[in-house]
């Protein structure tokens, strides 16, 4: 049972990530892409990780997609559409993003990790998960949350200084 | 129960196509579509791994990507409307003017 969602989950996945990279106009695949997104979600519930599927759904379904349709509608890119949409060498591409496939499937034929944390599914359960998320992310992992806070801030003002029309002096 | 290289497969297939898209599209929206397909693919192994080891390090690590991938998208978004502003164009192979 466990498995039938998680092949229907993958084989979306798969699927909407083909469509988003071979669609010729940018919002189909920003739609594709939020289809996308919200079967990622499905499969960190699968995962038993429900706060970081709330987080995809909110954070990047919610903000990120939108701030791409909105892009792409300020751009305006009718001519887009018909024209030619690869690059001159997309075979070489095509070879390497295989080639990268066929190694990595390979190499994880089989692979398997010990549990060795102290967070299993009933300690996860019993604590909640966004109580336990947070008491690692605050504590262990602090100042890297800092340092977000603070990328997220140089994002800003770096997006508003690069999208601002120059003032004529 | 789903064995642990499935999802680990799945995140290589994912990140494998957004590495295609991000090698062969010359739509610089579609470029950044594909790095957020590459960081989902990473994302997907990174809780997976954190499932199956019973340790929460991977999905902290994994909201830490989804906070760079909000701010390299809206840098990223910014480049672009600048790029077309100046050049009425995103596709990235009619802009050569910094090849040496």
């Amino acid at each position: 049972m466990v498995e039938l969602f998680f092949i229907y989950f993958a084989i979306m996945i798969v699927f909407c990530s083909v469509m988003v990279v071979i669609g010729k106009n940018p919002v189909h695949s920003v739609l594709w892409m939020l289809v996308m997104f919200f079967h990622v979600a499905g499969v960190y519930l699968m995962l038993n990780a429900e706060f970081l599927a709330a987080t995809q759904i909110i954070v990047y379904a919610g903000a990120i997609l939108v701030l791409f349709l909105f892009v792409i509608m300020l751009l305006n890119l009718r001519d887009e559409i018909v024209s030619e949409h690869s690059v001159d060498g997309w075979p070489a591409g095509l070879a390497i993003a295989l080639g990268f496939l066929i190694v990595s499937v390979l190499s994880l034929v089989g692979f398997t990790v010990k549990a060795t944390g102290p967070w299993s599914i009933e300690e996860v359960s019993r604590v909640t998960h966004t109580k336990a998320l947070g008491g690692v992310l605050y504590t262990e992992y602090l100042l890297p949350f800092e340092v977000a806070s603070l990328i997220l801030l140089v994002a800003i003002v770096g997006a508003v200084v690069l999208a601002k029309k120059r003032l004529k002096s | 129960m789903v064995p642990l290289h499935w999802y680990l497969w799945l995140s290589a297939v994912v990140f494998s196509v957004g590495m295609f898209g991000f090698l062969t599209r010359r739509n610089v929206i579609i470029m950044f579509l594909s790095i957020e397909l590459m960081l989902n693919g990473v994302n997907i192994g990174l809780v997976a791994l954190s499932h199956y080891m019973q340790d929460l390090r991977g999905q902290v690590l994994t909201l830490f990507v989804i906070a760079v991938a909000a701010a390299e998208a809206a840098i990223g978004l910014a480049i672009v409307i600048a790029m077309f502003r100046n050049r009425q164009t995103v596709h990235v192979d009619e802009i050569k003017e910094m090849k040496g």
